[in-house]
């Protein structure tokens, strides 16, 4: 079973019962400082695990870059 | 050799800092130019975008926070490009949590692409909420005293208006707002945005600045890196010419070689 989110504006698909944790892995920025929020609240490193994403949920993950 | 003038430490969010120039890490042609840069500055601040991450690509390329390490430098993340208070909170947000819950941010809600004039109406709302959550907010803003006024009395730790337009090299267009704006306030003022060249920097600071926060004069000059070394010295000599009180101005000439003992 295939879930559907929209992850920083796209459509994207997940399997049932996957976490922030595992999108973040499966994207390879489990090493990377980023930050991730859910539905307009922020998810907190250490709730990555616990946190399981449902259908359409809006998950934005930001990382910094230059700016002034 | 004499001796350095007494100046007021500079301080922010409880930390005392050498240097008065803050920097930005935009426009650089690449991460190595911004790290020079940033290097030849001396700038202890250095301000970073907060964006969406390329999802699926260039999950190996070096990442701004590598070269320009939060250990090293205070990472001042800013909210440009956020139209909206809402916007600007939860990149504000997603920046503490990027940042290991530093609350350190640069408030800066544009209005018109155009002429990226802040948006007053939404930074004050933005300011009065970031202000409740705890966070230490620097806010980027018109040169109207008025608004700067009140910035301050939200609870905003330094208030930053421009000097001229964002990324315009105008320099200091109305000195004299930013004059009543230094006169009154009891929070660090810094200038950010217009300046195009040493000379701005080290009339602002001149004119009592705190510091002075850029990035497209260092990043758009010819030579970075020689700039960036240019504005580390030029916020020097304006601090050191305010500290020092400059000469009053006058009309007609006054001979500086003694009048007396004249064959």
């Amino acid at each position: 079973m295939n879930i559907q989110i929209i992850l920083n504006g796209e459509p994207f698909s997940l399997s049932d019962g996957d976490t922030v944790g595992h999108l973040v892995q499966q994207l390879g920025l489990h090493n990377r400082r980023i930050a991730v929020e859910l539905n307009h609240d922020i998810v907190l490193r250490s709730q990555y695990a616990e946190t399981r994403l449902q259908t359409e949920d809006r998950v934005e993950i930001v990382h910094a870059i230059g700016g002034g | 050799m004499t001796q350095p003038p007494i100046d007021q430490p500079f301080v922010l969010a409880g930390k005392t800092y050498q240097s008065r120039l803050l920097v930005g890490t935009g426009k650089y042609r690449d991460l190595e130019e911004t790290r020079q840069a940033i290097e030849a500055s001396g700038a202890e601040i250095v301000t970073v975008a907060v964006r969406r991450t390329n999802i699926g690509q260039n999950a190996g390329e070096p990442n701004l926070l590598d070269v320009i390490s939060p250990d090293r430098y205070t990472i001042l993340p800013n909210t440009a490009g956020c139209h909206t208070a809402e916007d600007a909170v939860r990149t504000c947000r997603l920046a503490r949590e990027l940042l290991d819950g530093r609350t350190l941010v640069k408030l800066e809600i544009l209005a018109d692409d155009k002429t990226l004039f802040p948006n007053v109406v939404e930074t004050l709302k933005a300011a009065r909420t970031l202000v409740d959550e705890g966070f230490d907010v620097m806010v980027y803003t018109s040169d109207d005293p008025i608004i700067a006024r009140e910035l301050e009395a939200i609870g905003c730790i330094a208030v930053m208006p421009l000097a001229g337009l964002i990324g315009s090299g105008l320099g200091i267009c109305n000195p004299y707002n930013l004059k009543i704006i230094l006169e009154e306030a009891r929070v660090p003022v810094l200038v950010d945005a217009g300046v195009g060249t040493a000379s701005d920097a080290a009339i602002a600071m001149e004119m009592g600045c705190a510091a002075v926060l850029m990035n497209s004069a260092i990043a758009h000059a010819q030579q970075p890196v020689l700039m960036a070394e240019a504005m580390r010295h030029a916020v020097i000599a304006g601090r050191q010419a305010y500290l020092a009180g400059r000469m009053p101005k006058r009309l007609y000439a006054t001979a500086s070689s003694p009048l007396q003992g004249l064959i």
